[in-house]
């Protein structure tokens, strides 16, 4: 029931705003919506992490833990968005940028958006899975080019082709896995039919599948999943999605569509490591982490655009996530689960802020910008603290959870990977803080009077960088979560 | 029984004939027809594959697929190319024989590549594998090698067929409910393409999708 309500609850507030024309308060019902979301999460990871699984729909809908804390990482992202679009909506269409018909069609699609990203992660049936995650990319090709911009429409082409293809080839991974479901060598039979592709029939069957279709099938699976959640080699429309898309779309895209990819990936690892044994999933995921961190790290160096910039800090900390999943143990899926709550909810604050300073300043060029901690003190602050929590200082939770991945990396005896992508991690730190100080600090022309930013813009990003930081603190409250979370895809 | 695994080696042959001849052909409207046909014959070896292990809820797929890559999806594309008749003339980055060498090469990868698939059920629908594995390659020589908006359109549906294929071919269609959903995004994706290329086509004019160059490093 409480699984059924998560799904009901944003595509009704979708309903409310295809029916009527658009109104702020359509906006809010919107953001109301979200939050019930949230709430729900909360509620179904109280009920997963005592281990019941919750059913509806004769279960076709299922939550674990894992699917209860995505929920809950997507109520809360979605929720921050959506209260920031309505104000992104306000602002366009006082500027002429945007029509009613138009801010009607972006309010609808956020919320098609995040019902099918709620529905990826409760879907029983992994085929499902599939299918939610595709029907995002056509969800947000809209959204991504919104503006209307050549640079916009340029930017959707790239990405609804470039994930279309890549996600074609996780569809041939799950066409495969299913094959070798239904010829399990030497273990029980297993009917043809929608049951199979089920998380939990697939697990139980998951040592007898044929280790050579399943190789084939996972790496398809991290060529095609991988794409959508932008680790490298196959990363190249992410950074123009993200710099083109409205704010408040890039900040659902990056803090929570990347992961719920990458959510995918967790599970199907899961039955590969049954399968094959965990060096070939670690191998593939390996390449790709590290692929990740070396491309992000080189083409941060020389960004020039704040926007771009965050794009790529998205695909070194999708790295590092790959790179955490390959440890594969408990305490490092636990860790990576801590650092897709982390990464989303300070993601969304940089993104969200961004969109403000764009708004304000016209120009997403860094040097453009400048001095912006003197003229707009309340959005430069928030862009400065939000890049000190996603480069990794402490208090935040970022910290923590990218320390552990590190130790479980090492544990797992992949030291030189661990240095390799501290190395990494150093180039893109001193890149970041480069390119922020320019944005942040330098003095502003002469007569320039400090732009006061309104509070309703101000108090959800401190809540949301608060939460990240006491998290980060005193992980208590999702401790449990995380370690029941873990426990489904790592036993 | 020898009708059926002729049916279906004919049909399964002419998918795999139908993405060489994609690439062979410079007249966008000449492809266009010809992925409709490839559509026809994706949904004949479905119906047979049905008709054989007496599947209704195969033939149902079988129907569908006829209905939505014989008839729809061309349809749309038809319409791009009504209102931007410039595109129908297509250069490829790498000529046309050098494309074929290329499709040659991409077919025998296809054989290495199922092997593993065939060694699992070596079952005669199972061994035709092969030939939807490379339909997804070509698909994909296509697509980078191709430059107008229809013509990448019609890449990333002929990988689709290919992957189609292979999933009618190894496990007779997966779930109904899977392939209806994975039909439904196919359609939404090339109604959001038609939508994206005409408005493409009609800001920048007649282009090559090489002169996209605003978004860069």
């Amino acid at each position: 029931m409480l699984t059924l309500l998560v799904l009901v609850f944003p595509l009704a507030a979708g309903l409310v705003a295809l029916v009527v024309p658009w109104r702020p308060w359509v906006g809010w019902v919107a953001a109301g919506a979200d939050a019930v979301v949230l709430a729900l999460g909360i509620a179904l990871a109280v009920t997963t992490s005592r281990g019941h699984v919750q059913h509806s729909l004769g279960g076709a809908v299922r939550a674990d833990a894992l699917s209860a804390f995505m929920v809950l990482v997507i109520g809360a992202i979605t929720t921050l968005a959506a209260i920031q679009s309505v104000r992104y909506l306000r602002i366009e269409r006082e500027a002429g940028r945007c029509t009613d018909r138009h801010a009607s069609l972006y309010a609808v699609l956020v919320q098609v958006f995040v019902t099918c990203m709620l529905g990826a992660v409760l879907a029983a049936n992994l085929g499902v899975l599939w299918v939610a995650v595709e029907a995002t990319t056509i969800a947000t090709t809209f959204l991504v080019g919104h503006r209307r911009t050549d640079g916009a429409l340029e930017a959707s082409w790239k990405y609804v082709v470039l994930c279309s293809v890549g996600i074609a080839l996780a569809f041939l991974g799950t066409v495969l896995v299913y094959f070798a479901a239904i010829h399990p060598g030497g273990g029980p039979s297993v009917a043809h039919g929608v049951g199979t592709l089920n998380w939990t029939s697939l697990m139980a069957i998951a040592k007898h599948l044929d280790p050579n279709v399943m190789r084939l099938a996972m790496a398809l699976l991290v060529l095609g999943y991988g794409t959508k959640v932008g680790l490298a080699p196959m990363h190249s429309w992410l950074p123009d999605a993200h710099s083109q898309a409205p704010a408040p779309v890039s900040a659902l895209m990056s803090g929570v569509l990347l992961t719920v990819a990458f959510y995918a990936l967790l599970r199907f690892k899961a039955i590969a490591d049954a399968a094959l044994g965990p060096a070939f999933p670690r191998t593939l995921l390996v390449v790709v982490g590290l692929a990740s961190l070396l491309a992000a790290a080189s083409l941060l160096i020389a960004q020039r655009d704040y926007k771009r910039m965050l794009a790529y800090s998205s695909i070194e900390h999708m790295g590092l996530l790959a790179l955490g999943a390959a440890a594969g143990s408990t305490l490092a899926i636990a860790a990576v689960l801590l650092h897709i709550l982390g990464h989303g909810l300070t993601k969304a604050v940089l993104f969200l802020t961004s969109g403000e300073i764009h708004q304000a300043e016209h120009t997403s060029e860094i040097a453009t910008v400048g001095s912006l901690l003197a003229r707009r003190p309340a959005l430069g602050g928030i862009f400065g603290v939000g890049i000190l929590a996603i480069v990794g200082f402490p208090p935040f939770s970022l910290f923590i959870s990218e320390f552990t991945m590190f130790r479980a990396e090492a544990d797992a005896g992949l030291w030189w990977v661990v240095v390799v992508a501290l190395g990494c991690l150093c180039v893109i730190f001193a890149a970041m803080a480069g390119h922020s100080r320019r944005l942040l600090l330098g003095d502003p022309d002469d007569g320039t009077v400090a732009v006061a930013t309104p509070r309703s813009v101000v108090a959800p990003l401190v809540t949301a960088l608060v939460a990240c930081a006491v998290i980060g603190v005193v992980a208590w409250p999702l401790q449990s979560l995380l370690h029941a979370a873990a426990r489904v895809v790592a036993p | 029984m020898t009708l059926y695994l002729e049916v279906l080696e004919i049909a399964a042959g002419a998918v795999l004939v139908c993405a060489v001849v994609t690439l062979w052909r410079r007249d966008v409207r000449a492809i266009v027809t010809i992925l409709a046909v490839q559509g026809v014959c994706l949904g004949i070896v479905a119906g047979d594959l049905a008709i054989h292990q007496r599947d209704l809820a195969l033939g149902a797929t079988a129907l569908l697929v006829l209905a939505a890559k014989g008839l729809v999806v061309p349809l749309l594309l038809r319409r791009v190319l009504r209102k931007d008749p410039r595109s129908r003339e297509t250069t490829p980055l790498v000529n046309i024989p050098a494309s074929l060498v290329a499709a040659a090469a991409l077919i025998v990868l296809s054989y290495v590549v199922s092997s593993k698939i065939i060694a699992l059920d070596p079952s005669p629908a199972t061994r035709l594998v092969p030939l939807g594995v490379a339909t997804v390659l070509v698909g994909y020589f296509l697509l980078v090698t191709r430059q107008r908006t229809v013509s990448q359109i019609v890449g990333l549906l002929v990988v689709d067929n290919g992957i189609a294929l292979v999933t009618f071919l190894v496990t007779s269609g997966v779930p109904l409910i899977v392939e209806l959903g994975a039909s439904l995004d196919v359609l939404l994706v090339v109604v959001v393409l038609q939508v994206l290329a005409t408005s493409l086509g009609s800001r920048f004019g007649s282009f090559e999708l090489d002169e996209l160059t605003e978004l860069h490093d």
